[in-house]
């Protein structure tokens, strides 16, 4: 039997002929989220069209040539350079989000100066992160393109994007945790990193992907900084491209677009891993 | 020996006077409940005694406080004087970590980590909270998944689980429903033998029932302080009476 507190067609249909503006807001809003949904799933189906009938295992080989154009090299140096990222930029964003929000007096002049360059900063266009990584980093330290260098330019990138959601993250831990751990007797210390950074994992996590997300996107900055040659790197000190930057290079010599297509399959699906990954891990942390 | 002595106490809330000239001497092993309208600030006051005002920006405060006749806002250790005044807070407020986790946060806190005196401490504070039959085959489960009820009740497990000399209960009772509130007085009047108790309520019967001793309050002043008996049969005061009968608050 059908619940009673569902609404029938009928009554519906009665309910919208007696106001037509509802009708229309209706058919407004249904339009929208139908159009949104349809450009996500042609954009992913074009690629995956255009592109899973070119990953052929040539594309997987150690060492890249003209002739197979292989995405490896391209794989292992995005993986290294968002770990180098995240390890240098992750602790610095965490730690100072901490010190701002915990630590800081409400209203200081420092947290509010702080609060304002990391906005303007998460504002600056790549290439400007680029030029700088260049002129810095290549140049006046003697790095030249290198895996060090790029890692270093994108760490600034992401510095405040892992900082304002680790803020936020901090913020929304009610304050009756802190309370209940100050009236126990614990420092401010033990009250952080027992009771409230774990409290805020899902909300850093977040951010987190946030930031992989840039740097795996991430090609402007990278060219000027970490070069694009296309080998597994031997040291810190080797010029490296990411799969991103390899897709540039592909499609802009003009000659490789099959195989610049399958780069953006593995770069697609790497991040849609890389989402449900960290879905489930925040998930984890919650329940605890 | 009273537990607390406070004398010519005076707080401010940036410019807000919120205690004016307060003085009391509350004895121990026996409960005392700050009773008043809102914002008279038997809450505040409440929390001067293990200063958690602290955490307050633009909190003043002046006069002296001594606990046992040790001045606590001089050389004495935050976190120890907040050992020894433990505090049991408005709204149920367990971390969210299973229930033995949140017994042992305390003493691990305070520098106890060997896993068998742990359990020992997890186990009496659940039984001195009236709570272990309810959770002993759930410790290791979240304490958000408890009742209203059982977590004020874990909180008060917690507290006692750093062995505490005081418990100050901020309104215990006011998020719960009535039966896990004579729970939470039973466990109060059994709790007087061992701790001394500072209890804040909103409920004149409550104060009634449980309490030896009871402080009024008024916009910041001590109106009444008396054997609660008294207070509430033949007040001294007018304005006390016209409290507890119901007349304003």
């Amino acid at each position: 039997m059908q619940a009673m507190n569902k609404q029938t067609w009928k009554q519906k249909a009665k309910a919208y002929r007696s106001s037509p503006l509802s009708l229309f807001l209706l058919i407004l809003v249904a339009l929208a989220s139908l159009i949104t949904v349809c450009a996500l799933l042609f954009l992913i189906g074009y690629i995956m069209v255009k592109g899973i009938p070119n990953l052929t295992p040539s594309l997987f080989a150690w060492t890249y040539n003209t002739e197979n154009v292989s995405l490896l090299p391209a794989l292992i140096n995005t993986i290294l350079m968002t770990l180098l990222s995240l390890l240098i930029a992750g602790p610095l964003a965490i730690f100072a989000a901490i010190y701002l929000v915990e630590y800081a007096k409400r209203g200081n002049k420092l947290v509010e100066i702080v609060r304002v360059t990391a906005e303007t900063l998460t504002g600056i266009p790549s290439i400007v992160y680029g030029l700088f990584g260049l002129l810095f980093f290549v140049t006046t330290l003697k790095w030249g393109y290198s895996l060090l260098a790029g890692a270093f330019t994108l760490a600034i990138m992401i510095l405040p994007v892992i900082m304002r959601t680790t803020e936020e993250a901090l913020g929304s831990v009610p304050d009756t945790f802190r309370e209940g751990s100050f009236g126990l007797g614990a420092g401010r210390l033990r009250t952080v990193f027992v009771v409230v950074l774990p409290s805020a994992v899902p909300g850093i996590l977040s951010g987190v992907i946030l930031a992989i997300g840039r740097i795996v996107g991430e090609t402007a900055a990278l060219m000027y900084t970490a070069g694009t040659v296309a080998e597994v790197p031997s040291s810190l000190l080797s010029s490296t491209r990411t799969l991103s930057v390899h897709m540039y290079a592909l499609s802009s010599e003009g000659l490789y677009t099959d195989q610049a297509y399958a780069t953006a399959v593995v770069l697609l699906i790497i991040v849609l891993l890389i989402n449900w990954l960290s879905g489930a891990l925040a998930k984890k942390v919650k329940k605890g | 020996m009273d537990k607390f002595t406070i004398s010519n106490l005076d707080l401010y809330y940036d410019d807000f006077h919120a205690l004016k000239d307060v003085n009391l001497n509350l004895p121990p092993n026996e409960i005392t409940a700050f009773i008043g309208p809102s914002g008279c600030g038997k809450s505040t006051l409440l929390k001067s005694l293990n200063r958690m005002n602290d955490l307050v920006e633009g909190c003043r405060i002046t006069g002296k406080v001594l606990l046992d006749g040790e001045d606590i806002y001089g050389d004495m250790n935050v976190n120890h004087l907040r050992k020894r005044v433990g505090m049991v807070f408005q709204k149920p407020n367990p971390f969210p970590m299973s229930i033995y986790d949140n017994i042992a946060y305390g003493p691990r806190t305070h520098g106890i980590h060997s896993r068998a005196k742990l359990d020992d401490i997890v186990e009496k504070s659940l039984r001195d909270a009236a709570i272990w039959e309810e959770v002993k085959d759930r410790l290791k489960l979240s304490a958000l998944g408890m009742s209203g009820g059982q977590q004020q009740r874990l909180c008060i497990a917690r507290a006692l689980a750093v062995e505490p000399e005081v418990l100050l209960m901020d309104e215990p009772t006011s998020a719960l429903d009535p039966i896990s509130t004579s729970k939470i007085e039973d466990l109060a009047i059994e709790l007087k033998k061992d701790y001394t108790i500072i209890m804040v309520t909103h409920n004149m019967q409550q104060a009634a029932r449980i309490s030896d001793k009871t402080v009024f309050f008024l916009l910041g002043e001590v109106i009444e302080y008396g054997e609660t008996e008294q207070v509430f049969s033949v007040p001294n005061n007018k304005k006390t009476e016209d409290y507890i009968t119901g007349r304003f608050g």
